[in-house]
């Protein structure tokens, strides 16, 4: 119905783009000459003027229409329905919903419900036809509009490129409005949790048990929010992860740079980025269900005691998922070392690895630190390897066979499930969201600026 | 006086260094040789890895594309389907077709008896089957009365059992299949009533409980229609703000602000952007929970700077002769970036879009947040119904135990994967293409 209306705004745009321009022909006696601008631009200019007006008048009605229709149901309910508290309220509109569209309703609906639902269903269609009717006729209004004001003395193109360039500045914002979105809608929510737990618990606690009680009287479930053995959990997968991923790609890229031919190292460097490109999901797989069971069977076999979520196998495969970061970073920097200094270390004698070792690393130092830190923040952000292949439960151990669980883990098992939305629980993983937002940014901002700072050096 | 002196270095120290240095040199070219070993080494295990995860997931999921099939006699009896001659799709639609099969399964084993034991060999064939069996009714009503032979899908169980992943040897009680049960498989199998059907099932159905009826269709077009949101906003905003930040923008604070903004936001970790999708677009504006539409949005936000810095690196190699001709010409700015810049910069930001498009497919951890996570059958139909996406779908599986779902749940991954090499092939090739040395 909704899209129909689009459809069809498009479509008279379309049109008015025509007419426009003939409008413009017609108004310079045939001559293009004596326009301001050229004919498309007129037809651009009409098409604006159909479209756009329209359009916003169209999404803002599309917003609030529904919310509005609510409000006015609500208003005409019986006092005993309209005097709820807000939560019971919800339900019932809930349930309202339920029978407009249709769906099957848990309880027989009363007449009171059943009267509003009819009134939902009439102010649902007038409120369409009424949209309808105000659209199409700003639309036809704005092709008028443009009609008599199309003259060959209209600045056409300048008010064309001002809309254009109003658009072009608008989408620019977006990356601000989405970083404030984050913030804000992480910090409010923090803000609110931190009203019930203290921040101080939540920092420095050795306890998280989330699940808070039902019932007074119910035993274990007095919801812990200390979120230490999080941060510990992360760190000690994170930390796994990095001793793989740190020497397999900093040797890595050494040799694709230093030693390796031109061949291999066109083979090579892309054969090893496809590790970057499998989605996580699938690394969570195959951590789950292949390297998880190896490893534990080689640990009973050998006598030791490994939990079947071990830290172990969700850090070695978050890892290998993290190799191409470390080694692609790494390599840019290697290869940014000017070649003079390595010429210089060869005329001393020194041999390849000597060069590697005692010139280009020194060098290429702050690049590769600034390389590894933004692999440490992509490995405290990574979710699905450690969501599949992590515990649940949180152990504050450091003990790698052992399970424990992670900020990310949390997020996702605080907010999969039930929906309220006020309980410490759901609003803890706001608290969590907005500790693992800032120690990203943190990393980042660090690693850009070592990098930054290092590249200055050499150009 | 001024003979020439002889050299100022007494000969014997010079060769004490030759000594020195020679003496070392074994070690340093073991050193030397070492290093290189490393270097081997640890490019031989990344690559390795790529190998192993490639052939773990092929080697377990290409089974799923097979699926066992049994041969069953089907008389679509006139007194079952239709007691009352009127052929009313309504009465047929509702006709018990279990029955049919129950029938079929009982003439091809006709010894057995008892109520247990009938269980069990109804148990081999597919719940599936009589909805099967009421899909073919349905659409040829002059079926009834006749009598055919028609495969029907067998039980995930046999299936299991066909492609040899059952230990025959343990006892009946450890083992999800019973004596009996593998005694009238093998019966059918001698006699060629058993057969591995292409499964086109994986590709035409959506999520299931059952193993051998659930596919990947409902997650394959949930991922198409969140990848067509994505696309349809993340591609004009990204490719506007490159063109803005790169052609129009003056460099002040506001832009080194927007900069910053983008670098920021290439590095956040995608669950915050869950977060956000959740706090912002379902709890503040109401959106409808595990819709495309919301899953789309978010990755938007999350694929946007990807296309930006893709966008502006295009920009940035267009040469500026060609923006000085173009107004030199008479251009205005926003001409000549429309009709010239921006033409000769797309196939680089096509090829930077792609790849953001691809990390989006295989995306899930912000949708998991965004409710895109529940037990959906119906295959969705419109940017607002309940939808999956091809990578939370996997994610779901994986959490099964039955050895099937384990199958299948590869065989989706070779899907994801399929897509994702196609995706970057595609941007390989339309760099391969187009690009252009100035």
């Amino acid at each position: 119905m909704q899209s129909f209306l689009l459809f069809t705004l498009i479509l008279l745009s379309i049109g008015a783009y025509y007419l426009g321009r003939q409008r413009a022909f017609a108004v310079a006696g045939g001559h293009i000459r004596n326009l301001h601008s050229l004919p498309s631009f007129y037809g651009s200019y009409a098409a604006l003027w159909c479209g756009l007006p329209a359009l916003i008048v169209f999404a803002v009605w599309a917003a609030l229409q529904p919310s509005v229709i609510i409000d006015l149901v609500v208003a005409g309910m019986p006092p005993e329905l309209r005097e709820l508290p807000p939560d019971r309220l919800n339900l019932v509109v809930n349930d309202l919903k339920n029978l407009v569209s249709g769906n099957i309703v848990s309880s027989t609906p009363d007449p009171a419900m059943l009267e509003a639902a009819n009134r939902y269903r009439n102010l649902q269609v007038i409120g369409n036809a009424s949209l309808w009717v105000v659209v199409m006729a700003l639309a036809i209004a704005g092709v008028a509009y443009a009609w008599r004001a199309i003259s060959p003395a209209l600045r056409a193109r300048n008010r064309v490129e001002r809309v254009v360039n109003l658009f072009l500045i608008i989408s620019s914002t977006v990356a601000i409005f989405t970083t404030l979105g984050i913030v804000l809608s992480v910090v409010f929510e923090s803000l609110l949790f931190f009203r019930q737990v203290p921040i101080t618990e939540f920092l420095f606690g050795l306890q998280w048990s989330p699940q808070t009680a039902l019932r007074a009287d119910q035993v274990g479930s007095s919801g812990a929010f200390g979120a230490i053995p999080l941060f510990a959990g992360t760190l000690l997968i994170s930390g796994i992860a990095m001793l793989v991923a740190v020497p397999i790609g900093l040797m890595s890229a050494l040799f694709l740079s230093e030693y390796a031919t031109p061949r291999f190292r066109a083979i090579a460097k892309p054969a090893l980025e496809i590790l970057a490109g499998i989605p996580t999901v699938v690394y969570g797989f195959f951590a789950a269900l292949t390297v998880a069971p190896l490893i534990r069977e080689i640990g009973t076999g050998l006598g030791l005691h490994v939990a079947s979520e071990s830290a172990l196998a969700a850090g070695l495969v978050m890892g290998i998922m993290i190799i191409p970061f470390v080694s692609s970073l790494s390599d840019d920097v290697i290869n940014a070392v000017p070649q003079a200094m390595r010429d210089g270390s060869y005329a001393l004698g020194a041999t390849r690895s000597e060069t590697i070792k005692r010139v280009l690393l020194p060098a290429a130092l702050p690049g590769i630190v600034g390389s590894i830190l933004l692999a440490v923040s992509r490995a405290i952000g990574e979710t699905m390897i450690v969501v599949m292949a992590a515990g649940l439960s949180a152990n504050l151990t450091a003990n790698p066979l052992e399970a424990v669980t992670t900020v990310t883990v949390q997020i996702v098992t605080l907010l999969t499930g039930d929906q309220e939305f006020d309980s410490p629980k759901t609003l803890a993983a706001f608290a969590l969201g907005l500790m693992l937002f800032v120690v990203t940014l943190i990393l980042n901002i660090i690693a850009l600026h070592v990098v930054r700072k290092y590249r200055e050096q050499y150009e | 006086m001024n003979n020439p002196t002889p050299s100022p270095v007494p000969a014997t120290p010079n060769r004490d260094i030759k000594i020195i240095v020679n003496a070392g040199l074994k070690r340093r070219h073991a050193a030397e040789r070492r290093f290189r070993w490393y270097g081997l080494i640890a490019i031989s295990l990344g690559l390795a890895f790529v190998v192993l995860m490639f052939a773990n997931i092929i080697g377990k999921g290409y089974p799923a594309f097979w699926q066992t099939a049994i041969q069953v006699p089907i008389q679509f009896d006139a007194a079952v389907l239709d007691p009352d001659g009127k052929r009313d799709p309504q009465a047929l639609a509702n006709a018990d077709y279990a029955a049919l099969v129950r029938a079929g399964m009982r003439q091809l084993f006709p010894t057995v008896q008892g109520r247990l034991e009938s269980r069990a060999l109804y148990g081999l064939i597919s719940s599936d089957a009589a909805y099967e069996l009421q899909r073919r009714v349905l659409q040829t009503p002059a079926l009834i009365g006749a009598e055919q032979e028609i495969w029907l899908l067998a039980s995930a169980t046999v299936d299991t059992l066909i492609k040899g992943n059952i230990d025959r040897t343990l006892d009946q009680s450890e083992r999800p299949i019973k004596d009996n049960q593998i005694e009238w498989v093998d019966q059918l199998q001698a006699a060629g009533k058993i057969e591995k059907q292409f499964n086109t099932v994986l590709f035409t159905s959506g999520d299931s409980r059952e193993p051998e009826q659930a596919g990947i269709r409902g997650a394959l077009m949930g991922s198409f229609y969140t990848l067509l949101v994505t696309f349809l906003l993340s591609f004009p905003i990204g490719v506007a703000t490159a063109v803005y930040l790169e052609e129009f923008a003056p460099k002040n604070r506001w832009t080194d602000l927007i900069e910053v903004n983008i670098n920021n936001l290439a590095a956040v970790p995608s669950i915050v952007f869950g977060l956000l999708g959740l706090a912002v677009f379902i709890n503040f504006f109401g959106l409808p929970r595990s819709a495309p539409l919301v899953g789309g949005l978010v990755l938007s936000l999350m694929t946007l700077p990807v296309i930006i810095i893709a966008g502006r690196a295009a920009l940035t190699s267009v040469p500026p002769s060609i923006r000085e001709a173009a107004l030199g010409m008479g251009a205005s700015r926003l001409q000549m970036v429309g009709h010239h810049v921006l033409p000769l910069a797309m196939p680089g930001m096509l090829t930077g879009s792609i790849i953001g498009m691809a990390r989006a497919l295989g995306e899930s951890a912000p949708l998991l947040m965004i409710g895109m996570v529940a037990f959906i059958v119906d295959v969705p139909k419109s940017l607002l119904d309940p939808a999956t996406v091809l990578p939370v779908q996997i994610y779901l599986w994986s959490d099964l135990p039955e050895r099937a779902f384990v199958e299948r749940t590869s065989a989706a991954i070779m899907v994801l994967l399929a897509f994702m090499i196609l995706m970057n092939g595609l941007a390989i090739l339309l760099r391969k293409r187009f690009e252009r040395r100035w």
